[in-house]
C-alpha cells in the first residue's frame, strides 16, 4: 500500500525495481494507452535530443551565416541545403537553435515542476495535518494567488523581479504551487483518519514520520498526475513570457524566445515563425498524453471512464 | 441556501485583503524608490520628492500606509495613471467591454461547438469521430495559443486576405461608443458594412481564445455524458420507449451539463490569460492589452490597480459560477 508513488520512477524508461509487481501493474495499465506509449516515446527522444544537443545539432546555436539571412527550408526552392529548416533573420541555423532551444523548456520543466511540487507537499501536509488556523492561513493565501490569472501574476513578478529565464521559472513555480497544496490537503486529510495511520501513532511515530513516511506515499497519485499537467503547462507559460519579452532573453534559444524575434518576419518567411511552435505543440502534447496514461494507470477512480 | 450564500460570500473578503496586500507591496517591492515609481518624473527637486513623499504618504508607519490604501481602495479610488493622468479605473473601465466582447464570443464559440462534438463522441464512444475528436481536443488544450494565432494570421489574413490582421474595426467607420460592443455599437450606427467589418476583427482572436475552453469543454462534455448514459434512469427511459433523442438530449443532457457549467466557469481566469496574448498579438484594445503595456511603459500605478480590479472581477465570476451550480445542484449547498 505505501507504495503507490512507485511507478513514477520508472515511467522514465522500464529499469529494474524492487518490486516488479507492481511496476508490471502500472505498466500494463499504461500501455494499454497508445497515446501515453507514443507521447513517452516522443519525450524520451526529446530529452536525448536536449542532453545530446552539441553532439546531435549541426552548427552552434548562436552561430551567424551573414550570407544567408531567412534562407528557406532544405525542400524548398532557393535553398541551402545546409540549413535543413532554414535560417532566421540573422542567418543563424533554426534546426539547432530548436535542439538548444529544448534543453532550455525542460530544463523549466523540471525546475518548475520541483519547485512547487516540494512547496506543495510541505504546505499541503501542514495544512492538512494540523487543520486549525494553520490551515486556514495557508489556504486563504492559495486563495488569493488564485484568484489572479497565472500568467499575469507570472508577468507582475517578473516586473518586479526582473526579466530573465530564472526569474521566469520561479515565478511560474509560485503560481503553480496553488494546486499542489490543495490536491495534497485534500489527500491528506482523507487519508489522516485511516486505520493505519492511527496505529502508527500509537506504535508511537512522530508527527514528521506520520506526515512524510505514513500519509504522503499513499498521496502520491494525484499529485503524479498534476506535475505532469503542470510540467506542460510550465513550458507553455515560460515561452509565452518569452514570448511577451518577460522570459529568457535574446539570443538565448529558447522557443518562445525565438518566436517573439521571428515576430515581424512572419508574411515573409513562414518557416521561422512555424517551427518554434511546432516544437513547442509537440513537446506539450507529448507530455499531455504522457499525463493522461499517468492518470489513467494510477488513479483506479478515473480508470474506466 | 441563503446559509450557503452566506459562507461562500465570507470567502471573498479575507481573499480581497489578500489581493490587495499583493497590490500594495508590488509597488514596494519593484526595484527603484516608489516614490519616483509613483510618480512618474524625473529629476525631482528635494522639495517637489519631500511633497509627494507627504502625498503618496510613504512618511508614514507601513501599517497606517496599508489601511489608507485599502480605504481608498473600497471608496473606488484605484490609483492615477502615470502616462495619461487619468484614473485607473476610468481606464480599466473603458477598455473592459473590449476584452468583455471578444470573451463572450470565445465561450459562445466554445460552448456551441464543444457541447454537441462532446455529445456525440459519447454517443457514439469508440467511433472514428469519438478518437479523431478526442485527439483534436488534446492538441487544441496542448496549444501555444501565441503561435496559434500567428500562424492563423499567415494563413487567413496573409495568404487568403480574408481577415485583417489587428484592431477592432477598420478605421474607415467612427460612432460613439453606445454600450462598448462593438458588435451592437456598430448595429446601433447604422452605417453600411461596419457591422461586417466589426466581425471581421473579431473572427481570428475569437477562435485563437477560445481554442482551449474549446478542447477543455468537448472533453469535459464527453467524460460526462459517459458518466450519466450509464445510470439507471438513462436505462429507464430507454425501456420506456423514449426516442433516443429525448434520452439523450434531454435526460442525459441535463444532468451531464452540471460539471461543465462549472467547468465552463473555471475557463474565467484562464481566459483572461489568454487575453493577454490574444489582445497583444492582434492589437486588441482591451484590458489584456493595456497591462501588459502598462507593464513595459513602467506606468506602475496603473499595474497595480489593474492588478486589484482584475482579481475582483475573477472573483465575482467565481462567485456567480459557485452560487448557479448551488442552485443546479442543491447537494453541493450541504456538503460544502
Amino acid at each position: 500500500m505505501t507504495d503507490i508513488a512507485r511507478p513514477q520512477a520508472p515511467a522514465a524508461g522500464p529499469k529494474p525495481v524492487e518490486r516488479p509487481g507492481r511496476f508490471q501493474e502500472f505498466w500494463r495499465y499504461f500501455s494499454e494507452n497508445r497515446g501515453a506509449v507514443a507521447g513517452l516515446v516522443v519525450f524520451v527522444f526529446l530529452v536525448a535530443i536536449a542532453l545530446a544537443a552539441p553532439l546531435v545539432a549541426p552548427f552552434h546555436p548562436d552561430e551567424q551565416f551573414r550570407d544567408r539571412l531567412l534562407s528557406p527550408p532544405a525542400w524548398t526552392e532557393g535553398a541551402d541545403s545546409r540549413f535543413l529548416l532554414g535560417t532566421d533573420a540573422v542567418g543563424r541555423d533554426i534546426l539547432s537553435r530548436l535542439i538548444f532551444g529544448a534543453r532550455f523548456s525542460l530544463f523549466i520543466g523540471v525546475v518548475v515542476v520541483t519547485i512547487s511540487l516540494v512547496g506543495g507537499i510541505v504546505l499541503g501536509l501542514v495544512a492538512g495535518f494540523f487543520r486549525g488556523w494553520v490551515d486556514t492561513v495557508i489556504m486563504r493565501v492559495m486563495d488569493v494567488l488564485l484568484a489572479f490569472p497565472s500568467l499575469l501574476l507570472a508577468l507582475v513578478l517578473v516586473a518586479i523581479l526582473g526579466p530573465g529565464l530564472m526569474n521566469a521559472m520561479i515565478a511560474i513555480a509560485l503560481v503553480a504551487q496553488p494546486h499542489y497544496v490543495r490536491l495534497t490537503r485534500a489527500a491528506v486529510m482523507s487519508e489522516r483518519g485511516r486505520d493505519y495511520v492511527t496505529s502508527a501513532r500509537v506504535a508511537g511515530a512522530g508527527k514528521l514520520r506520520l506526515m512524510f513516511i505514513t500519509i504522503l506515499p499513499n498521496c502520491m497519485a494525484p499529485l503524479i498526475v498534476q506535475a505532469a499537467l503542470s510540467f506542460s503547462n510550465a513550458i507553455l507559460d515560460a515561452a509565452a513570457l518569452g514570448f511577451l519579452g518577460m522570459g529568457a532573453q535574446p539570443p538565448t534559444p529558447e522557443w518562445g524566445t525565438m518566436l517573439a524575434e521571428a515576430r515581424e518576419f512572419i508574411l515573409r518567411a513562414w518557416w521561422v515563425v512555424t517551427f518554434p511552435g511546432l516544437a513547442i505543440l509537440i513537446t506539450v502534447l507529448a507530455i499531455n498524453l504522457m499525463g493522461d496514461g499517468l492518470r489513467d494507470a494510477l488513479d483506479p477512480k478515473l480508470k474506466r471512464s | 441556501m441563503f446559509g450557503f450564500l452566506l459562507r461562500r460570500v465570507g470567502l471573498v473578503i479575507p481573499t480581497f485583503i489578500g489581493v490587495s496586500l499583493v497590490a500594495f507591496f508590488f509597488i514596494r517591492l519593484l526595484p527603484g524608490d516608489p516614490i519616483l515609481l509613483m510618480a512618474g518624473e524625473r529629476g525631482l527637486s528635494p522639495e517637489r520628492y519631500a511633497e509627494l513623499l507627504t502625498r503618496f504618504g510613504f512618511d508614514r508607519p507601513i501599517w497606517e500606509q496599508y489601511l489608507g490604501y485599502l480605504g481608498a481602495l473600497v471608496q473606488g479610488d484605484f490609483g492615477t495613471s502615470i502616462v495619461t493622468k487619468k484614473p485607473v479605473m476610468d481606464e480599466f473601465f473603458a477598455l473592459f467591454p473590449a476584452t468583455v466582447e471578444l470573451s463572450i464570443c470565445a465561450i459562445l464559440f466554445a460552448v456551441v461547438l464543444g457541447i454537441p462534438a462532446g455529445v456525440i463522441a459519447a454517443v457514439k464512444r469508440g467511433s472514428g469521430f469519438d478518437h479523431g475528436l478526442m485527439a483534436t481536443a488534446l492538441v487544441g488544450y496542448s496549444m501555444p495559443i501565441f503561435w496559434w494565432a500567428l500562424l492563423l494570421i499567415i494563413v487567413f489574413s496573409g495568404i487568403l486576405q480574408w481577415t485583417p490582421v489587428s484592431g477592432r474595426i477598420s478605421l474607415l467607420y467612427f460612432f460613439p461608443s453606445v454600450t462598448g460592443f462593438m458588435l451592437i455599437d456598430s448595429l446601433i450606427s447604422g452605417q453600411k458594412g461596419a457591422f461586417a467589418s466589426a466581425a471581421s476583427h473579431l473572427i481570428l482572436p475569437t477562435i485563437v481564445l477560445g481554442t482551449i475552453p474549446l478542447a477543455v469543454i468537448a472533453r469535459q462534455t464527453r467524460s460526462a455524458m459517459l458518466e450519466v448514459l450509464s445510470e439507471d434512469y438513462i436505462r429507464t427511459a430507454r425501456a420506456k420507449g423514449l426516442s433516443p433523442f429525448r434520452v439523450v438530449g434531454v435526460h442525459a443532457l441535463r444532468n451531464a451539463l452540471i460539471p461543465v457549467v462549472t467547468t465552463i466557469g473555471l475557463q474565467v481566469g484562464t481566459l483572461i490569460a489568454g487575453a493577454i496574448l490574444t489582445e497583444t498579438i492582434f492589437s486588441w484594445p482591451g484590458i489584456g492589452k493595456w497591462m501588459v503595456d502598462s507593464i513595459f511603459r513602467r506606468d506602475y500605478p496603473s499595474v497595480q490597480g489593474g492588478l486589484v480590479l482584475i482579481a475582483v472581477m475573477v472573483m465575482i465570476v467565481n462567485l456567480i459560477v459557485d452560487m448557479l451550480y448551488g442552485l443546479i445542484n442543491p447537494k453541493i449547498r450541504y456538503t460544502r
